[in-house]
């Protein structure tokens, strides 16, 4: 043993304590303290031998050690040390309060956790419920007044999440219809019907894949942005200043984002149609060896206005529904840095989710009414 | 004195730009003193103090931490240094998506081999000696208030046991109440675990009742002295610091 030596007599065991005795050391100190060959109805007594250091954990570890010895009944005790160490540790208060701790057990907690689940998703559509309400009731009061507009910033965050975007939301387009043109002409050639790709790629491009790229794109970007930027505001309560300044934090903060992603998202849409398009021209003439003039007439005999439109209508409702998650899931934060995380990652799931079942619902709504 | 100073600057300069903070600053730090270290606003107190910690790099000068020069140590050195301070930020820094407890035990993890179950007693009676109830421990910094945050910061600055602590503003933010028991907790503590304590303050009281010298950041240097040698100075600004109307009430109550 290197930090204990004992020396065994008639009146009970002497324990030399030597060398460091610092945190650094604490696994080797634990170790050799655990395994004292000691027996219960001899007394132990522990002294300094040639202690070199000792801190507050090397203290701590004999302290408690000894004071483990006597609840067992040993008679042990620590004599001659010159540290106040010892007496520090004596005159600690008595901790407050005991850790409470209510576990319940395996399958009834399983039944709470659902329960606490259905509760919070239960406040969770109240809370998205009263912010819709807020927007509108914001919106309503806004209107009036053109003054209140705030086209500073309704400009601000039309360039942030629409002029930003163009590059990425244009690349993406191009490069989705140069997929499904390449998937779309391997099948078709089977039938011989290598022209109708064109068909394929203006028809899923304008009607569907273009307005939805181009909304998951932006909640990716600007709908993580709005819950990051407010979530931050919020925690350090510009939020709350901005109340007591008497301006309504909707009207400044979360309205000109939602207003500028609305229309932003059919602007970039409309890029992004014609971006496939683009793509769709240029596998055509190089991959399936039409001429130009044949992929125009192919195009333009495929698609009429409706199928734009088609499109392009359901652009602004996935930008309200991005901003509205966004700006909301801002709101939300409470706390810690941890809390803007979490609800940023809610804010792109939620509004990525929010997105594709509209769409789900478009689609069925339009095949109705034979759009 | 044949005692080795726990922080010694030589010579420190800072600049940015053109605009200079430090000019020549000189100053001794004595093991086992509480050093009070205050300045203006904007007179580069915690431009000194990154530059003690190692966070910035001074333009020119040294900094001797137990006798080493801390701007050109290699990583294990500086490591060994960094294991023998604690530091207290002002907001108390606490990582907040850790417990208190894991605060506290994240660098005993890093550093030292213990058992789990060792390590969290050693945790809890840091928890214990910064007077928070034990159930603080399982609580996250976003549930704490604003002195159980300071309190709980200062367990995990005191987790390995450091020689050194590095205190800035440990008072600010807290009512007067909590305060003067922050102030008392830390001489307690000094006053039995003999540690050194660099300390940030503009709080007049800690001044008074705790430190045993005061340094005051004036025209780029430190002019350093205890209480009675800083009150007899007669630089303008320390005249105006200690022997304005606050300055008099608090030196009125400890009368």
């Amino acid at each position: 043993m290197t930090y204990l030596h004992v020396h065994k007599s008639a009146e009970g065991i002497r324990v030399e304590v030597t060398g460091d005795w610092t945190i650094a050391n604490a696994a080797g100190l634990e170790a050799e303290l655990d395994t004292l060959p000691l027996q219960l109805d001899i007394p132990v007594c522990f002294q300094p031998g040639q202690l070199t250091q000792l801190d507050l954990t090397g203290a701590w570890l004999l302290w408690r050690k000894v004071k483990e010895l006597q609840d067992q009944g040993q008679q042990a005790e620590l004599a001659n040390f010159d540290s106040k160490h010892f007496k520090f540790l004596d005159d600690l208060p008595e901790p407050q309060e005991e850790l409470e701790g209510h576990h319940l057990p395996g399958l009834r907690a399983g039944l709470a956790g659902i329960g606490r689940f259905a509760i919070r998703e239960k406040a969770q559509n109240a809370a998205a419920l009263a912010f819709l309400g807020r927007i509108f009731s914001s919106l309503v009061r806004v209107a009036p007044h053109p003054h209140r507009w705030r086209f500073k910033d309704i400009a601000h965050h039309t360039y942030a999440t629409g002029i930003q975007a163009i590059p990425i939301v244009a690349l993406i387009a191009f490069l989705i219809s140069i997929v499904l043109a390449y998937q779309g002409a391997d099948q078709l050639a089977r039938f011989g019907a290598k022209i109708y790709t064109v068909n394929l790629v203006a028809i899923s491009v304008l009607r569907e894949m273009g307005v939805l790229l181009t909304a998951i794109m932006v909640a990716g970007r600007s709908g993580s942005a709005f819950a990051a930027q407010i979530g931050f505001m919020k925690i350090n309560e510009e939020v709350n200043a901005l109340s007591t300044m008497g301006f309504d934090p909707y009207e400044i903060l979360v309205i000109p984002r939602i207003v500028a992603l609305v229309i932003v998202l059919p602007l970039l849409t409309l890029l992004a149609d014609l971006m496939g398009m683009v793509g769709a021209g240029f596998l055509s003439v190089y991959m399936l060896d039409l001429s130009m003039t044949q992929f125009f007439h192919r195009a333009i005999d495929s698609i009429g206005l409706n199928t734009f439109l088609v499109g392009i209508v359901k652009a602004p409702v996935f930008a309200f529904l991005i901003g509205f998650i966004g700006t909301m899931r801002g709101m939300q934060v409470s706390g810690s840095a941890e809390s803007v995380g979490q609800q940023t990652t809610n804010a792109v799931v939620q509004s990525i989710f929010l997105v594709i079942m509209a769409d789900a619902l478009f689609s069925v709504v339009f095949s109705w009414i034979g759009f | 004195m044949a005692v080795q100073p726990i922080i010694q600057i030589r010579g420190l300069v800072n600049r940015f730009g053109t605009q200079v903070v430090h000019d020549g600053l000189d100053l001794d730090m004595n093991p086992g003193e509480i050093l009070g270290v205050v300045g203006g606003s904007g007179s580069g107190k915690s431009v000194l103090l990154h530059t003690i910690l190692g966070l910035r790099q001074a333009t020119a000068g040294s900094v001797r931490i137990h006798g080493k020069d801390i701007t050109s140590m290699d990583r294990a050195q500086m490591l060994d240094i960094q294991q023998r301070w604690g530091v207290l930020f002002q907001s108390g820094a606490l990582f907040s998506s850790l417990s208190v407890l894991d605060n506290i035990q994240l660098s005993m993890k890093e550093y030292t081999r213990m058992a789990a179950a060792t390590r969290e007693g050693l945790a809890n009676l840091k928890l214990q000696m910064v007077g928070l109830p034990l159930s603080a421990g399982s609580k996250f910094p976003a549930e704490l208030s604003g002195g159980m945050v300071k309190r709980a910061a200062l367990a995990r600055a005191l987790a390995l046991d450091p020689p050194l602590l590095f205190l800035d503003e440990p008072t600010s933010g807290l009512d007067p109440i909590s305060a003067s028991e922050f102030d008392e907790l830390i001489a307690y503590l000094r006053n039995n675990l003999k540690f050194s304590v660099f300390m940030i303050t503009h709080d007049l009281d800690s001044l008074f009742n705790i430190c045993d010298r005061i340094a005051v950041l004036v025209d780029k240097r430190m002019v350093v002295g205890t209480l009675d040698e800083i009150l007899a100075n007669t630089h303008p600004w320390i005249q105006r610091y200690f022997h304005g109307a606050r300055s008099r009430a608090a030196l009125g109550v400890k009368e």
